[in-house]
């Protein structure tokens, strides 16, 4: 099985362990992964303002990448890039004066029309490969982590690129039931974790992560699995400073479900970079013996 | 300013209007227009060449005229075509109906870095030229490179971190800035560039054993001496000694030539 991959920029710089994560876990799982040739920047943040056809031309940009270069299927992760490209593949596929506006723009390249499907690996995963495939392929359950769900804001909005109906969180919650991990219902997993924002205000000082990791462990959350770096900056790696504001009282150690994934099937910690999340992520795997010896 | 007229055409007299150079006999002339006033040029010169037997005169905006020295950047269009043409004016050869104009200088913030210190992280480089994360790759920049080089990848590659990748996509620029003219992010890719594969020659790239002994030696003070003797040395010694020097014979086997004086390896 052979899947095109779409990485995404901060999966190859700050998220590394994100990405490492995920392409470790799919190879395990009998996937050959391609990350496509060529890629640029997703765009980062979709453009609201309708006649603002510039900013699409990144994200089509990469879908024309993946069509030239034979992918009907195109796979990807950080939930940024998914939804900036799965709307510019709306637009590609749905709207015609658009799509000719941008095909003529982009003269060097060849013409498209959203033939490339954008899927987002939760949902490859699920269709694909299947809960059971990946459960029997557990080597270490993660038998007693109490972990939710965290989908945040573009997962799932708007309807047409969702990855599931908003308020459903069926896609992960299959996957950490796979895993062995006990799976809680978390009321703020499509809360906003303050996304950009956070920028104008001091460092753990954002009060929209602060109410989501506070809910968590009132809940007796111990963990949390996220699929975006910008949540993961927002909700993860902000704790201690949270913690030293007085904004949160506990840690609730935040993960990126890949790498949730990769412990579960066993791999060797490198591929999960831990050093990129808060100390505390790797302590409670620790402490739940679900690190695979070093 | 593009506009085609062929009455105007015909009625100017096929002569040079430029003020030095005087057309071969037999040689075809066409017309070109630089900065929008029109010229009868030989078809067989470049537009560096065509310009000066204008009779404009490169103070700057002129180096090597081979082709790498990146100060003669040009941007033209044909008549009635809307494409935008870019090219060097001393690799260029002049077209019929060729509207152009140089651009010997294109303003370009360069950072200042001391490369001892930034370290080999791709984050330094985001550091000192942030704007790259403006790129919306609309790809201007790749389409006006007149060497080829994929300056939208090589951004990208800065982008993902990838300093490796953005030196060798880039290897081939020659500064002359036209990416950055036409840049809606305002972003000076060809300085960022510059940067990368310093960052990749200083921290990234093995270095090589052999460089570093001999250049170890040099610092140790090892050929200190010989350099003295020959500085001490009169102008006619000099030129003896350079005339006398054993040299290696043409078409040497490789490895089968040695010497005779080998007090110097």
């Amino acid at each position: 099985m052979k899947i095109s991959y779409y990485p995404g920029c901060t999966l190859k710089t700050k998220a590394r362990n994100l990405d490492r994560a995920a392409v470790a876990s799919l190879e395990t799982l009998g996937v050959e992964v391609q990350e496509i040739e060529r890629w640029n920047c997703c765009g980062a943040v979709h453009s609201l303002t309708a006649d603002d056809l510039i900013h699409q031309v990144g994200p089509v940009r990469n879908l024309i990448r993946a069509k030239e270069q034979g992918a009907d299927k195109l796979v990807t992760l950080c939930s940024m890039c998914y939804n900036t490209l799965a709307r510019a593949n709306q637009i590609m596929k749905n709207d015609t004066v658009k799509r000719d506006t941008i095909n003529r723009f982009m003269d060097e390249e060849i013409d498209y029309a959203g033939e490339v499907e954008v899927v987002h690996y939760l949902t490859y995963l699920q269709e694909v490969i299947g809960w059971q495939k990946i459960k029997d392929q557990v080597k270490i359950p993660l038998t007693d982590l109490k972990v939710a769900p965290y989908y945040g804001c573009t997962l799932q909005r708007p309807a047409e690129v969702g990855i599931e109906p908003f308020g459903s969180y069926a896609l992960m919650t299959g996957l950490l039931d796979a895993l062995g991990a006990t799976v809680m219902n978390f009321t703020a997993a499509d809360k906003c974790c303050g996304s950009y924002q956070v920028l104008g205000v001091p460092a753990g000082e954002n009060k929209a992560a602060a109410a989501i990791v506070n809910l968590a462990a009132d809940a007796g959350i111990e963990a949390l699995a996220t699929s975006c770096p910008l949540c993961e900056y927002n909700l993860g790696k902000q704790q201690g400073q949270m913690i030293a504001k007085g904004n949160i009282t506990a840690h609730v150690p935040t993960y990126y479900f890949t790498q949730l994934l990769a412990v579960a099937l066993g791999l060797d910690t490198e591929n999960c970079h831990f050093e990129l999340n808060d100390p505390t992520s790797a302590e409670l795997l620790q402490s739940k013996k679900c690190l695979a010896a070093a | 300013m593009c506009e085609t007229d062929q009455k105007t055409v015909k009625k100017m007299p096929r002569v040079a209007t430029g003020d030095r150079a005087i057309l071969p006999e037999g040689a075809k002339t066409i017309p070109v227009y630089i900065m929008g006033k029109m010229y009868e040029v030989p078809e067989t010169l470049t537009i560096m060449k065509a310009m000066e037997f204008a009779g404009f005169k490169f103070l700057r905006g002129a180096g090597c005229r081979g082709g790498i020295c990146g100060a003669c950047p040009t941007v033209y269009r044909m008549a009635g075509d809307y494409k935008l043409h870019f090219g060097l004016a001393c690799q260029t050869v002049v077209e019929a109906n060729m509207y152009l104009a140089q651009i010997p200088f294109f303003p370009a913030n360069r950072a200042i870095f001391n490369i001892d210190e930034i370290g080999g992280l791709p984050e330094a480089i985001h550091a000192l030229y942030p704007e790259i994360f403006r790129c919306v790759a609309c790809n201007q920049c790749t389409k006006a490179c007149p060497m080829d080089v994929d300056v939208l990848g090589y951004i990208s590659a800065l982008k993902q971190g990838n300093i490796e990748k953005a030196a060798k996509l880039s290897f081939d620029c020659i500064q002359c800035g036209l990416c950055a003219s036409r840049c809606m992010g305002e972003i000076p890719q060809y300085h960022a560039a510059q940067l990368a594969r310093r960052v990749y020659g200083r921290y990234i790239v093995p270095q090589a054993e052999h460089l570093k002994a001999r250049v170890a030696a040099i610092e140790s003070g090892k050929y200190d001496a010989m350099l003295d003797e020959l500085a001490a040395m009169s102008k006619e010694d000099l030129e003896k000694k350079y005339v006398e020097r054993e040299r290696e014979p043409d078409f040497a086997e490789i490895g089968s030539w040695q010497p005779k004086e080998t007090r110097y390896l």
